[in-house]
């Protein structure tokens, strides 16, 4: 049955399944693509899922579920109320807890014959080859551009599959970059995007259900790899769009000059990969080219005060429908187009849902002409916080 | 012509279209032909020296144009271009 070399050697007599594990994996154990030597295979195979969020759920249920005998989960968030329309491994009871521990207790629950190992730490340059290297597949379930290049590199250089899945709003996108068969991560993106050029989830939003699509093509193919059945999707990226529900595939080609897994590497040890994706440059920028800040408190005292200040909202109607402050609305994209509204003598302070858009409110409205203009720092969040608890934070 | 998948990210600067008809014989042309048609896209896809950014790879059906001709590939009526960006998920940094 088996259509390539498996990531896992079958352990044979080595290892024998008790008859609580036969009757658990009968569905498994009566299709020839697994069966009994295949069910030892799994039960052999340590996997690690780096990220117990959207994708790193399903992920990880799945794998316990289906007997994986070691599952790694790295994380160092806490579970936090927004994480709950998408990240399923984790209970409204789990709020405020690290999402290691609570991930532990849920795959425990699925299946205590997997023994579950905790690594509640970022990972890093410095630790991720340690890590990595007791482990047979790595998925990637990050939510960010620095580790998933460290992932990448660090699967290249042990010679390991990483199982990538990655989403926004309503589309998806997943792979097997196994530089010892095919294409790497570096291949397909060479360079990271200037942060802040691409939106994230937590500005764009995202589909809850999305990440059980992805993650769940990521347990698949972390399956297939360790009993070595079916292609896998090395050198394939597979795109997801759940609102047209098509999925549709391009090829991916091993880049001969990749710095990474390419025929003369420049790449040959973990890197700094804050810096190669340009967060330090950034921050220092967005220092220099810093705007004035007013905070929540100071905003409120002023207001209170009756000051003359104009607040300016700079967000989305549909997230105003959500949380407002009772202040004029004035999206960020319309904002070039109707200036004619604001009186440059005027005083304004500019508010979005954290600070960020709003600072960039405040930079057109400077170059515009706008002498007094503050943005607030932290946005309608910080108010939540500090200010008006009725305000919902979203 | 040549029609353009626009990806969810760059959707914003194309008033929510998600696919495009644009003129062109060749990707770089239909992809300058797009930018001009919808300038906010442009910073997004060219650096400021007009070069198309490396973190945008740009696909005629299944194939990578970087192992066709690059921005010289032939484009025919039909013919479906992906810009394919990188996503990353969560996380603002």
């Amino acid at each position: 049955m088996q259509t390539r070399q498996p990531i896992v050697e079958s352990p044979n007599g080595a290892m024998e399944l008790s008859n609580e594990e036969i009757a658990r994996y009968s569905r498994h154990l009566i299709m020839p693509e697994v069966a009994l030597d295949g069910q030892k295979q799994l039960k052999a195979a340590k996997v690690l899922t780096v990220g117990t969020g959207g994708l790193g759920s399903p992920l990880a249920l799945y794998l316990a579920a289906a007997g994986i005998g070691t599952i790694g989960i790295v994380d160092f968030d806490v579970v936090d109320e927004s994480n709950l329309q998408r990240q399923i491994i984790h209970g409204t009871s789990d709020v405020g807890r690290p999402k290691v521990e609570s991930a532990y207790d849920k795959l425990k629950d699925i299946n205590p014959n997997v023994e579950v190992r905790v690594h509640e730490e970022a990972l890093t340059s410095e630790n991720a080859l340690e890590i990595f290297e007791d482990y047979d597949v790595i998925v990637d379930g990050t939510d960010n551009f620095p580790t998933r290049y460290l992932v990448n590199d660090a699967c290249v250089l042990l010679g390991k599959p990483n199982v990538y899945g990655s989403i926004f709003r309503f589309e998806g996108q997943a792979s097997v970059f196994y530089a010892e068969e095919g294409p790497c991560y570096r291949c397909l993106y060479p360079e990271p995007p200037p942060p802040g050029l691409v939106p994230s989830c937590a500005e764009g939003g995202v589909l809850g259900i999305l990440p059980g699509a992805i993650g769940t093509i990521q347990a698949t193919e972390t399956v297939k790899l360790i009993l070595g059945i079916g292609e896998p999707l090395v050198g394939r990226l597979l795109l997801y769009d759940a609102l047209s529900m098509r999925f549709r595939e391009m090829k991916l080609r091993k880049d001969p000059d990749c710095p990474v897994c390419g025929e003369n590497p420049t790449v040959t040890e973990l890197i700094d990969y804050q810096e190669f994706c340009g967060i330090p440059q950034a921050n220092a920028a967005e220092q220099e080219n810093g705007v004035p800040e007013i905070t929540v408190g100071e905003l409120k005292t002023r207001l209170d005060n009756g000051e003359d200040i104009n607040v300016l909202d700079v967000r989305e109607p549909h997230e105003y429908e959500v949380a407002n402050i009772g202040v004029k609305l004035m999206p960020l994209g319309e904002l070039p187009q109707r200036l004619a509204e604001l009186d440059q003598d005027e005083y304004f302070v500019v508010h979005c849902k954290t600070g960020s858009r709003s600072a960039r409110a405040v930079k057109l409205l400077q170059d515009a002409g706008y002498e007094n203009v503050y943005n607030v720092k932290g946005g309608i969040t910080a108010w939540s916080e500090e200010i008006d608890p009725s305000v919902p934070k979203y | 012509m040549p029609k353009v998948k626009i990806p969810t990210p760059l959707r914003q600067y194309t008033d929510g279209n998600p696919e495009i008809e644009v003129g062109g014989s060749t990707a770089g042309e239909a992809l300058g032909n797009l930018a001009s048609e919808h300038p906010d896209l442009k910073q997004h896809l060219y650096t400021g020296d007009g070069k198309l950014r490396s973190f945008v790879n740009v696909y005629k059906g299944e194939e990578d144009i970087r192992y066709l001709e690059g921005q010289d590939t032939e484009v025919a009526d039909g013919d479906e271009i992906s810009i394919i960006p990188s996503i990353a998920g969560g996380r603002c940094r």
